[in-house]
């Protein structure tokens, strides 16, 4: 039981992952920046939830209606301005830039609001609860609850992307810049808007981090960043659902690694992680290899 | 042929002393031309004349060192390619450039998107071309040469460009199909359309146009009507025999962006017929031979 225990917690688990994921999966599928900044950018956006709720008093879980639209804006302003400029310069310049904001907001981070971390909601019901299923199995309603957000977010953009019109648009630029401009489409604009939804979701990641466990100025290059790496590569890039499938497989390594030995629960994520790049570097669920 | 042209009106498109560079190459010399509404203007010229490069100037994908683009006397040289797709100057690129990931009426949705008024939907590019509508929802990836050709005209077609620019429709297509998707050039004409049109085959240029401008090495070498032109005139322009300007200096030219694929120029059946001497082959091949 206790295996079925882990292997639940990782499926659980799986989903945060695939919601630090899903938006460095889209930034590099359309624009094709490695966004190294990520992990930061959710922890601000933890941060911001933070004073958010301290100023407003707005419930907790009500937070992400104002968190989102203020990293969406800033997604679209970072990507019209820093990221494009990149870009204009080189696909390595992105890289090169990305991680310069890493370390700046790491920094800026540290120097404002010190070392300490800092969780959300940590008094919450919700995030204290949990129900039973027999004797072993412990099931925390937050991990059930990140779970259905991550899912109804991969849904969501599954719909954006493949229904609507900016969706469209989205894909035509990611497929080709040039022919989308004789089309009449602002390239640079239809890659703000792809910058703007991956923010969202990356304020969602940030928020249902720090609510599952804990914010510091380090903890998004150090776990949120590479945990979103590992589910994007595991999973393939380009597919959504494989991001959910990739966060899956590395949150059920985790846990059974731990359960062998709790100091094994990272090793044994990154262990598959490096597997599935050594035997199927395209990810788990791409058909074909991209070019 | 609309033989006669008001040259006392506004041209709808318009060159002037278009100069261009690739890096250090200089692709276009001193280019001028006008475009009068309802003319199709054919320009021809071998591989590497710096037809395509002339054409990707005016839809504003490079950038000339000197000269102006006016549309309907409206100085464009420096709007964006987005802007100038909007304002009336669509593109069927070389190619075909289609957004690979997208189906056929996807395709067309993203050339509709900011399309001007005009006569052109979606529904009546489907009557034009009377598979499309069965296949709508197939990806362009799935398509044949030909189909994927008349799926860019339609996504070019559904924008209602003033000015229509075709870029080298029968590259790579089996002469069959070149002859089939010309042939709907009169029904496109008929809404109003100016076109300008960029081809290597001569003869199939000759029989469309109602202007033709012959390029070599990224100079004018001859325009006229082609009623006024013998075969003669064009063989000698097209691969820089004779005395006209074409004989002066080395080669300082062209390349054509977007490296043709592979084709020599086939002036078939029509006109130039390579009248013994020297060779065309000589002259043909020296266009890579830079200064």
């Amino acid at each position: 039981m206790a295996w079925v225990n882990a292997i639940i917690q990782g499926i659980l688990t799986g989903g945060l992952y695939a919601l630090f994921a899903c938006g460095l999966s889209l930034m590099f599928g359309v624009m094709k920046v490695v966004n190294l900044a990520h992990g930061d950018l959710a922890v601000v956006a933890g941060y911001v939830a933070v004073g958010v709720i301290t100023v407003t008093h707005i419930p907790v879980l009500w937070s992400f209606v104002i968190v989102v639209p203020i990293m969406a804006v800033f997604g679209y302003v970072l990507q019209r301005t820093l990221i494009q400029g990149a870009l204009d310069r080189g696909a390595l310049t992105t890289l090169i830039v990305t991680f310069g904001l890493s370390v700046v907001i790491e920094n800026a981070l540290l120097q404002f609001f010190t070392a300490n971390s800092r969780g959300i909601g940590a008094g919450l019901a919700l995030v204290r609860g949990s129900f039973k299923i027999g004797s072993q199995i412990q099931i925390g309603y937050l991990l059930v609850l990140i779970f259905a957000v991550a899912v109804v977010v991969l849904l969501g953009l599954q719909y954006f992307l493949s229904a609507s019109k900016y969706g469209r648009m989205i894909r035509a630029v990611a497929d080709d810049q040039e022919a989308a401009q004789l089309s009449g489409v602002n390239y640079k604009h239809v890659f703000g808007i792809a910058a703007a939804v991956a923010f969202g979701t990356v304020a969602l990641a940030g928020i249902a981090y720090g609510m599952y466990s804990q914010l510091d100025p380090t903890t998004g290059t150090d776990t949120i960043l590479l945990f979103a790496f590992a589910a994007v590569v595991i999973g393939g890039l380009g597919s959504l659902w494989g991001t959910l499938l990739g966060g899956v497989v590395l949150g059920v390594a985790q846990q059974i690694g731990a359960q062998i030995n709790i100091s094994n629960e990272v090793l044994a994520g990154y262990i598959v992680f490096l597997a599935v790049l050594v035997l199927r570097p395209q990810g788990l669920t791409s058909r074909r290899s991209q070019s | 042929m609309t033989a006669s042209r008001d040259e006392s009106s506004t041209p709808l498109l318009e060159a002037r002393g278009l100069e261009v560079y690739h890096g250090q190459l200089r692709a276009l010399q001193d280019i001028s031309l006008r475009v009068y509404p309802g003319e199709v203007y054919a320009i021809i010229g071998a591989n590497g004349a710096g037809k395509s490069t002339l054409l990707r100037t005016i839809a504003g994908l490079h950038r000339p060192a000197t000269g102006t683009v006016l549309l309907d006397g409206t100085d464009v040289t420096r709007v964006q390619p987005h802007v100038r797709a909007t304002q009336g100057i669509a593109m069927v690129p070389e190619g075909r450039r289609l957004f690979g990931s997208l189906t056929v009426e996807e395709n067309l949705k993203v050339g509709a998107t900011y399309a001007r008024n005009g006569p052109w939907t979606i529904e009546r590019v489907y009557e034009l071309f009377g598979w499309m509508r069965d296949r709508r929802h197939q990806r362009t990836a799935q398509l044949s040469g030909g189909e994927q050709q008349s799926v860019a005209i339609g996504r070019a077609l559904v924008a209602n460009p003033r000015v229509l620019l075709l870029d080298e429709l029968s590259l790579g297509l089996a002469p069959v199909v070149v002859q089939r998707i010309y042939g709907m050039m009169p029904q496109i004409l008929a809404t109003g359309l100016t076109v300008l049109l960029v081809e290597q085959d001569v003869s199939q240029a000759l029989r469309v146009a109602s202007r033709v401008h012959c390029l070599l090495e990224g100079r004018t070498t001859l325009e006229g009507l082609p009623g006024d032109l013998t075969p003669e005139r064009v063989e000698a322009a097209y691969f820089g025999l004779g005395d006209g300007p074409a004989e002066a200096g080395p080669a300082e030219a062209g390349a054509d962006s977007g490296g043709g694929d592979g084709g020599q120029p086939v002036p078939s059946a029509g006109p130039p017929e390579p009248a013994a001497g020297p060779g065309p082959a000589a002259s043909a091949g020296g266009e890579e031979s830079e200064g």
